[in-house]
């Protein structure tokens, strides 16, 4: 068991993962440094979300280690599922119930008083739209409640895998002003990304996975990724 | 304090499964009348005779009982992948029993709702006469409804991860629960008769102690079965 402190937010060491007898991952390695924002970049089906997933301690690796503020992913996966914050492709809201008993239930779940929903639910302009069941919101409408769930918690390490999708402008907004506020308080995201265009300015650095593979490392975001930025994945 | 903060997570899971189903309409409403339908049919089946009638009625209460347990069970876990919630309910801190104790405390309530309703239909249809030992069929009543919930939200966690989970639950299920339902309709029967040989009390403490086995072996089961 480590003690939580490190000088790597993220450090990934030859992680491999399969899937039966598929290998989605493929001895990939990389570190993100408290501060940083990283882009996670590639085609569809080359291990992004699963490399997230692994991370976050929803997967457990088939090879090699993960480690989240110099915590194991598999032997300390309670304390760090304590400091990760993780946003998926789907929102993950329960249909029946309306925003607020939404990010009520995460409260409770997460320890936090209810008055943090009120500021989550004004934070990302749902007020007015409080008390209405979540099935009846549009694609957008959700993924900016899933963004107030994710903001009820204080995580040092964001994962977000697509945060940009259904989103307008405003709502790109929303994601970058977060993702900002954890690398400005000393936090780390890996932000798994189709487009490069809407994080453009944010990020520190990407990585791109090529079948399970790390591919490529730039220094600053769209340099040396012409076709993704263009969004040609 | 610790204690707690698990025991808010439990009742919040409670809360929401609770609150999901009765607001869904295929929910409590499509599990009702499942139990009720299943009276009926096994009514008509066996005629007018009302010695009959009496005789099946604790077999037909159970079955009913089990087979729309397994509808609830199934969607209890349904809610959480629909929309992909299972990954955010695992991703909050804390220890995962407490998922397994909310989900086993929603479906209590919602069982028990059930239950009631089918019993009550299982009086009215078969006949039965309330014996003076009721409050001893309550509790026969309690302790098998008790180990079903807890072995069918068991099996359904680890079938939820399956695409056969709706063939592959009863598959797994209904083996395991031959013990509490043996031991339910037994002394149930014996209850509701003379229970001459006095053999109600045995087979509820066998009931008891399956009961007690399976919860503890299921609440420790429970994190290997949800891990991928």
């Amino acid at each position: 068991m480590s003690t939580g402190q490190s000088d790597r937010a993220i450090d990934v060491r030859s992680v491999g993962r399969r899937f039966g007898l598929r290998w989605v991952l493929r001895g990939a390695s990389f570190e993100v440094r408290p501060g940083e924002v990283v882009g996670l970049l590639g085609p569809n089906g080359s291990g992004k979300s699963t490399l997230l997933r692994v991370v976050a301690t929803l997967l457990k690796p088939n090879a090699g280690s993960a480690v989240v503020n110099g915590l194991d992913v598999v032997e300390d996966a309670v304390a760090v599922r304590a400091q990760v914050g993780y946003l998926a492709h789907s929102p993950g809201l329960y249909e029946d119930l309306t925003a607020r008993e939404n990010l009520r239930f995460a409260a409770d779940m997460l320890g936090v008083p209810h008055a943090l929903v009120e500021d989550s639910l004004a934070r990302v302009g749902l007020i007015a739209a409080a008390d209405t069941r979540v099935r009846g919101f549009s694609a957008g409408m959700q993924r900016r409640l899933a963004l107030a769930r994710l903001s009820l918690r204080n995580p040092r390490v964001l994962l977000l895998d697509e945060p940009y999708a259904n989103l307008d402008e405003e709502g790109v907004g929303l994601v970058n002003g977060i993702i900002a506020g954890i690398a400005r308080g000393g936090g780390a995201a890996l932000v798994a990304l189709h487009e490069l265009a809407p994080a453009r300015g944010l990020l520190s650095r990407t990585i791109t996975l090529v079948d399970g593979r790390i591919d490529a490392q730039a220094e600053r975001a769209g340099r040396e990724q012409p076709g993704v930025a263009s969004g040609a994945h | 304090m610790a204690f707690r903060d698990d025991w808010r997570r439990v009742r919040a899971i409670a809360r929401k499964d609770l609150t999901t189903e009765l607001r869904s309409k295929a929910g409590f409403n499509g599990v009702a009348a499942l139990g009720v339908t299943i009276l009926v049919l096994l009514g008509l089946a066996l005629g007018p005779d009302a010695e009959a009638l009496r005789n099946a009625a604790v077999g037909a209460v159970w079955l009913a009982t089990l087979f729309s347990g397994v509808l609830a069970f199934n969607r209890s876990f349904q809610v959480e992948l629909e929309s992909g919630a299972l990954e955010p309910l695992l991703l909050y801190p804390g220890a995962r029993w407490t998922i397994f104790a909310g989900k086993l405390l929603g479906n209590l309530a919602f069982v028990t709702l059930m239950v009631a309703i089918v019993v009550a239909a299982g009086i009215v249809l078969f006949g039965v006469r309330i014996p003076a030992t009721w409050s001893s069929l309550l509790l026969v009543l309690a302790l098998g409804v008790f180990g079903l919930v807890v072995l069918g939200t068991f099996y359904a966690s680890m079938a939820s991860r399956s695409r056969a989970r709706e063939v592959l639950l009863p598959m797994l299920l209904f083996p395991m629960l031959v013990p509490v339902l043996l031991g339910a309709t037994t002394a149930s029967k014996a209850l509701l008769g003379a229970d001459l040989m006095h053999e109600a009390g045995a087979w509820m403490r066998l009931l008891a102690a399956y009961d007690l086995i399976f919860l503890v072996a299921t609440f420790l089961a429970f994190d290997h079965v949800i891990e991928t």
